[in-house]
């Protein structure tokens, strides 16, 4: 009576048959057109092309620093992206970037299924590119049955090997592209063609070929159902309301020949809409058949919908049959009720929220960061020591920072000392107003040895608070860096 | 060929419960399965042995009785650890060569040598210097304080540099000399000389007066100028060509109570330095001679 409880049945007959370990079934997706195909050629064609081509993109930052707009600049600790400068102790930037990236997955995740997985993942797009690969030289998987059987075996041979050529280029292209984000791209390129390039170019592109070979080529949709932990973690972040590539099974079941279901439907008894073509299965790249409905193995690409709507066309049915739909929704249309669309959920606001607040910190903080700092470090032995007249100093290491493309001079002061004198070891710093100055060379650190000593009589057992100023001389920026000043 | 199985062996060997075949060994009635190696495994541990049996031919492996295989490639860490150091002096040449171009006022006023001169002293220091002056030299009793301004032979660049490459009452012809008699030992003065002597020298930097004590200021300065000034100065400031530190600051080597400085009088004291010249090269030296001029500022 109730299609739903058939349904599950037939799935938890078919987990129970599963065995522990499963030998692999090669995939040989048949090539769909559609919405969906459209959409994932789109976005296939703007993030390769991003990743490809971004390192040539140039960016203008004066003369002493690179003009790649995204560089990660290992040997000098920078990363570039575009307008934006990271200094290694930022790092926590990056931590914010994760949290992000983290929490926009969630809120995809949460409106429309695994988009992610289907669409935009490296994992996917690679594997989608390969596969078109695939079908261009072999032809699509029943052109391959017959060249199994009929082709002369040089044939298959050439045709494997133009595949595996193919793959290899693209996988080089990608390894290459990957180690240009780490070096002037254009000279780089030249160096690779040159055989200048330094050895670990070289190695790592040979990696990150293989890689890419691999588990585009070779293991594909097994990253996503055995390695990937994204599955597990969706399946746990998904609801009744979000948008999923559903079979619909109120619609398509009971499921029969066009001609079966044509003759019942004109008897007037129960017939679905599915004609159990399996183009819904021919069409999916993880071998998934959705009829059973969700499961870990779909990325949810949409391909099966493609595939099901051109055959609802040639059968004079509606389309979306399988189509992105709630489970809600499901449910609704069997007890006859209207379908009801419920985005503004208690966890989409959440998400969306805290995607604003570490958004909204991030964008603050980089943009109210001072282009210039200080360090400071306290001579750790000794603490401090007695001068022949009696005064006692303490010394301190300083880490001066000047992010800004021309060298600065900044001056130093320190203030929570009575009667303080400040000195700087060396003979590096002049003396500009009373105050020791010194010059920090473009988006550089710069560090050195400050001494600080007074004759005022401490409290005993003393240890004042203090703080280190620096000033740019010329645009007045200041910052400042607490510590501590030691006395017997 | 009907009762064997994938493994070949006997169907009376096969386990009825989990169907594998047995190795035909039987322990109480308890048999076992032979459940062979994973290929992958077994092909890891061929190719270790084959990488081991490679390993002896070309490495060093064996040991003999006076000495061991020396392997084909003749191999040695002694050599592979002089390629690397080779190695190093060549990176750091650069700014080697600077330093050793560059004078010691040269090489403070420019920030980039100072660094590197500061970071080498700083590996110099630590390896030889910190058994006697400490890790961040601050000294001890006996051992000079080198973070402060008191510099017992000079504290300017160059006098901090002879120092190091001389040493002080070394074995280096060109060491300093300078020697603080022991007047009280050798009987120069006699005890209540010694004791009036000591009361007026810390009393010249204004040290408390211990309880009980009447210092006798008029005869401690007789003797001091009779025995002491010759090398302390008339007003008991020292002299860095001597060695012969100022009396009138807060800074003792020895420590500045009462008896302290009587028994400094009494004895003498001869620290004693190593001269650096010779063990150290004269790059290392000038950087080790910055070094410790910029931990206090030098003089
Ligand atoms: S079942 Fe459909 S949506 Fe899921 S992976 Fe297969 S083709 Fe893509
Ligand atoms: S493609 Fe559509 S009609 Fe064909 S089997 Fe799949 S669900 Fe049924």
């Amino acid at each position: 009576m109730n299609m739903a409880t058939k349904v599950e049945t037939a799935v938890e007959e078919s987990i129970d048959d599963v065995p522990l370990y499963e030998a692999r079934r090669k995939i040989y997706p048949i090539a769909v057109h559609g919405t969906f195909r459209r959409i994932k050629w789109t976005l296939l064609i703007v993030t390769l092309g991003i990743y490809y081509l971004l390192p040539f993109v140039r960016w203008d930052r004066g003369p002493n620093a690179p003009s790649q707009a995204v560089l990660v600049d290992l040997a000098n600790g920078r990363f570039y992206f575009f307008f934006i400068e990271i200094w290694p102790q930022e790092i926590y930037y990056v931590t914010g970037l994760l949290i992000l990236a983290a929490l926009v997955l969630f809120l995809m995740n949460a409106v429309a299924g695994r988009v992610w997985c289907g669409y935009l993942c490296p994992q996917t797009v690679w594997t989608d590119l390969f596969q078109a690969i695939e079908r261009m030289v072999e032809g699509d998987p029943r052109q391959r049955r017959e060249k199994l059987k009929n082709a002369s075996r040089g044939q298959r041979a050439f045709e494997a090997a133009a595949k595996h050529f193919l793959w290899l280029m693209v996988a080089w292209w990608t390894g290459g592209a990957w180690v240009l984000y780490f070096a002037d791209a254009p000279t780089l390129v030249w160096q690779l063609f040159t055989g200048t390039a330094p050895l670990v170019a070289y190695a790592w592109i040979g990696i990150l070929t293989f890689t890419t070979y691999v588990l585009a080529g070779h293991m594909r949709e097994q990253v996503c159902t055995y390695m990937c932990p994204w599955p597990r973690i969706q399946a746990a972040l998904t609801d009744e309301y979000a948008f999923n590539v559903t079979y619909r099974y109120d619609r398509g079941e009971p499921r029969g020949s066009l001609k079966k279901t044509e003759a019942l439907k004109r008897e007037g008894l129960p017939a679905g809409d599915c004609v159990d073509c399996r183009q819904c299965v021919a069409a999916c790249p993880t071998g998934v058949d959705i009829r059973l409905g969700a499961q870990l193995a779909c990325v949810q690409c949409g391909l099966c919908i493609d595939a099901c709507d051109t055959v609802m066309a040639k059968v004079g049915r509606p389309a979306g049959l399988i189509a992105y739909d709630t489970e809600m929704n499901v449910e609704r249309r069997q007890q006859g009720l209207p379908p009801v669309t419920k985005v503004l959920r208690a966890r989409t606001v959440l998400y969306a929220g805290l995607i604003l607040l570490v958004g909204g910190i991030m964008v603050a903080s980089l943009a109210t960061r001072g282009s210039e700092g200080v360090a400071v470090i306290h001579d750790r032995n000794p603490l401090f020591v007695q001068l022949s007249d009696g005064a006692i100093r303490n010394a301190y290491t300083l880490r001066i920072v000047n992010k800004q493309p021309q060298p600065r001079r900044f001056a130093i002061a320190v203030d929570g000392v009575p009667e303080a004198r400040l000195e700087i070891a060396g003979g590096i710093s002049q003396a500009e107003n009373g105050q020791p100055v010194v010059e920090v060379g473009p988006d550089q650190t710069y560090e050195l040895r400050v001494l600080v000593s007074t004759h005022a009589k401490l409290p005993a057992e003393a240890s004042l608070p203090v703080t280190f100023r620096i000033t740019d001389v010329a645009g007045g920026e200041t910052s400042s860096a607490p510590d501590h000043f030691k006395g017997p | 060929m009907a009762d064997t199985n994938a493994h070949g062996a006997h169907k009376h060997d096969v386990d009825a419960v989990s169907g594998v075949a047995t190795t035909g060994h039987e322990w109480d009635g308890i048999r076992e399965l032979n459940n062979p190696l994973p290929r992958w495994w077994l092909w890891t541990f061929y190719a270790c042995i084959v990488w081991a049996v490679i390993y002896w031919i070309v490495y060093p492996a064996w040991p003999l009785v006076t000495g061991y295989t020396s392997g084909v490639l003749g191999w040695k860490s002694r050599e592979a650890i002089q390629v690397q150091l080779a190695d190093l002096r060549t990176q750091r040449a650069a700014f080697a060569d600077k330093l050793q171009a560059a004078s010691l006022e040269e090489i403070e006023a420019s920030p980039e040598l100072l660094a590197f001169a500061r970071a080498q002293g700083r590996a110099a220091f630590g390896d030889n210097c910190a058994p006697c002056h400490g890790a961040g030299a601050a000294g001890s009793r006996g051992y000079p304080n080198l973070n402060d301004d008191d510099w017992l032979w000079g504290g300017s660049l160059e006098q901090v540099q002879q120092t190091i490459l001389h040493g002080i009452r070394s074995t280096d012809a060109d060491a300093h000399v300078g020697d603080m008699p022991a007047f009280g030992r050798d009987a120069m003065l006699q005890r209540p000389e010694i004791v009036a002597a000591a009361d007026y020298v810390r009393s010249l930097s204004g040290l408390p007066v211990p309880q009980g004590v009447t210092p006798d200021l008029a005869k401690g300065k007789d003797v001091f100028e009779a025995n002491c000034a010759a090398c302390h100065g008339p007003d008991g400031k020292g002299n860095p060509e001597l060695g012969a530190p100022n009396l009138t600051d807060g800074i003792w080597l020895y420590g500045s109570s009462r008896d302290n400085v009587i028994a400094s009088v009494t004895n003498g004291r001869a620290g004693i330095m190593p001269a650096w010249a010779g063990r150290l090269d004269p790059t290392t030296i000038k950087a080790l001679t910055v070094y410790v001029h910029a931990l206090g500022g030098g003089r």
